[in-house]
């Protein structure tokens, strides 16, 4: 990544990651949000955060934690039904390896 | 000089351990291996939009655990989520924890080699679902569709990642073996690798000998035995090794082990190539321990494996001799230690019950399980029994090896009536004084051989008893017997 721009290759990069099928039109147009949002990042960077503490979550809560008790699990058929293909009680996937 | 000769192997291991929790780390589906496919899941599991997840408490205890006993450094973390799209994890991304794991900073010392390997970290992650690839050759590639099932995941798991000092195939089976006892020792898991619980992967590099610089490293994945690990070790170590004294350069990248054919073969890029794009998971609250709970915990662990060798240690008086030491460390590592101690508690001598504990019970557990570090269930009492007759001279040694061998093969035969099937009473004294005196009158001239010097006429004479009585008469009884006679 240049210095202070994201190219638009960069944008097909992640849209790809992601598995999104953008249009070059969608492309341009991501391109310029994220330089906007990667832009908006400098803005902090610029602040002197020395006496800020690193936020670790958006909320001042921790340690949130359940008891390790086994509660039901849902009905395999009707999970089973709702996934395109399945086989042997288990999902049915395509091809994994050498897939585009 | 042979290759191997003209390299230094540098390697660093990534080890996933299996938690025995009862649920998985971030939902109350069962943690249990061997269900049938698909039937601990639930909407959190699988991904489904609008589930929540929520940390088990007791996959942060077991952690806390590992780290302690690790020596490692207990600290506030956070939980990441790691992108990557493959069906393994129906959610497009696994928890894991990045920047900020768990523990960070302990160490491992290996038992038989003077090295102490550090470990970088010892971080939290959920587990990933099981895919079988069907297809006319069975392994990824040439698959046709796979097959899913997500019990695994979410099972809690951590990872330990030590850093890269190790430098031969020998270590690398000796941290993992330590390792296993140690997480064994702490309860937090099973450490049974071959059902997974303890999965290797191992970054592997080599270097010219004289040179500093490390060389380009590869990942080798699908390591599920100690052999395995060993073997793909050599070879890979092998491969770069000819590969950089060919000119060729190494080319960072994930292979896969092959253990039928005994090879290591790169993963097609696009399977290595993600771009995880971890960014912090905003579903689930930081962690951060209570110290004194961390302390308790601590303090709550077992005797772990370095103690328990100490332990045996200390019952020898004096300079330990190398095999007594290995002895030590065989009777730890195939969790025989409490069967000794026992043994000496009731009288046994501790240089006798340690060498029938290494020796004898250790190779009957390792003719089980080979690999699969199943823990010895040989009844303890009759250990106790076999080698307390020994020690008082009823039983001689081989006839004690015999009695354990026939106790490994059947858990339920009685030593006295297997004394009384093998006619291992022992002879009275007059038996092997009669004995002796037909001994003497067979062999007059090796007698007064012995007598005027000879000792090595001895075992002559006890072989002889053997021949005569069918290896029944107890040869330390005899032997003592003609010292008797010579003197007298």
């Amino acid at each position: 990544m240049s210095a202070d721009k994201i190219s638009s290759n960069e944008t097909r990069h992640i849209a790809h990651l992601a598995r999104l099928a953008l249009s070059e039109a969608e492309i341009e147009d991501f391109t310029g949000q994220l330089a906007a949002i990667l832009e908006h990042a400098k803005d902090i960077e610029s602040l002197n955060l020395d006496d800020v503490a690193p936020t670790r979550h958006a909320l001042p809560i921790k340690n949130v934690m359940r008891s390790d008790e086994v509660r039901k699990s849902v009905n395999r058929e009707e999970v089973l039904r709702m996934a395109p293909e399945t086989q042997a009680n288990m999902f049915l996937v395509p091809k994994i390896i050498g897939e585009d | 000089m042979a290759i191997e000769d003209e390299y230094i192997i540098t390697i660093g291991l990534e080890v996933h351990c299996e938690l025995k929790t009862n649920t998985k780390l971030f939902c109350g589906c069962a943690n249990q291996f061997g269900s049938e496919p698909n039937t601990n899941i639930c909407p959190v599991c699988l991904g489904l939009p609008g589930s929540l997840p929520v940390i088990n408490e007791r996959a942060v205890e077991y952690a806390i655990r590992i780290g302690s006993a690790l020596s490692c450094e207990i600290r506030p973390s956070v939980f990441h989520r790691k992108n990557y799209f493959y069906p393994d994890m129906p959610k497009d991304y696994q928890v894991s924890q990045y920047d900020e794991p768990i523990c960070v900073n302990g160490k491992l010392e290996l038992p038989s080699f003077p090295k102490t390997v550090r470990i970088e970290r010892a971080h939290m992650e959920e587990d990933t679902g099981k895919t079988t690839h069907v297809g006319t050759s069975g392994r990824i590639h040439g698959a046709d569709f796979s097959l899913v099932d997500y019990n695994r995941a979410g099972i809690p798991l951590v990872e330990i990642v030590s850093a890269p000092d190790l430098s031969s195939a020998d270590e690398a089976r000796e941290y993992v073996s330590e390792l296993r006892a140690i997480l064994v020792s702490t309860k937090a898991s099973d450490g049974k690798m071959e059902e997974g619980s303890l999965r290797v992967d191992a970054n592997v590099s080599v270097r010219p000998l004289g040179t500093e610089k490390l060389g380009t490293r590869c990942e080798i994945k699908n390591l599920n035995s100690l052999r395995s690990l060993g073997r793909a070790i050599n070879y890979e170590a092998r491969r770069q090794m000819e590969a950089l004294s060919a000119g060729q350069s190494i080319r960072q990248e994930t292979r896969h082990w092959n253990e039928d054919q005994g090879v290591t073969s790169a993963l097609r890029s696009k399977e290595e190539a993600y771009d995880y794009r971890y960014f912090p998971e905003p579903d689930l609250t930081p962690l951060d321990p209570d110290m004194d709970e961390v302390a308790t915990i601590a303090r709550a662990l077992g005797i772990l494996p370095p103690a328990r060798r100490l332990r045996l240690r200390e019952l020898l008086d004096g300079e330990l001799t190398r095999s007594e030491l290995e002895q030590v460390q065989t009777c730890v590592k195939f969790d025989l230690d409490e069967h000794v101690l026992d043994a000496v508690r009731t009288g046994v001598p501790a240089r006798l019950a340690l060498a029938r504990g290494s020796n004898e019970l250790a190779s009957y557990v390792n003719q089980a399980t080979v690999d699969s570090f199943e823990v010895a269930e040989f009844p303890r009492g009759k250990f106790i029994e076999v080698i307390s007759l020994e020690s008082q001279g009823k039983v001689s040694s081989t006839q004690a090896k015999t009695l354990l061998s026939r106790i490994a093969s059947n858990h339920n035969e009685e030593v006295s009536a297997l004394i009384e099937e093998l006619g291992y009473k022992a002879a009275s004294q007059d038996e092997i004084s009669e004995l002796l005196d037909r001994l003497i009158s067979e062999n007059s001239m090796e007698w007064e051989r012995l007598c005027a010097g000879e000792n090595q006429l001895a075992g002559f004479f006890i072989g002889k008893a053997m021949k005569i009585t069918n290896g029944k008469v107890n040869g330390k009884t005899l032997a003592s017997e003609m010292a008797a006679r010579r003197l007298g």
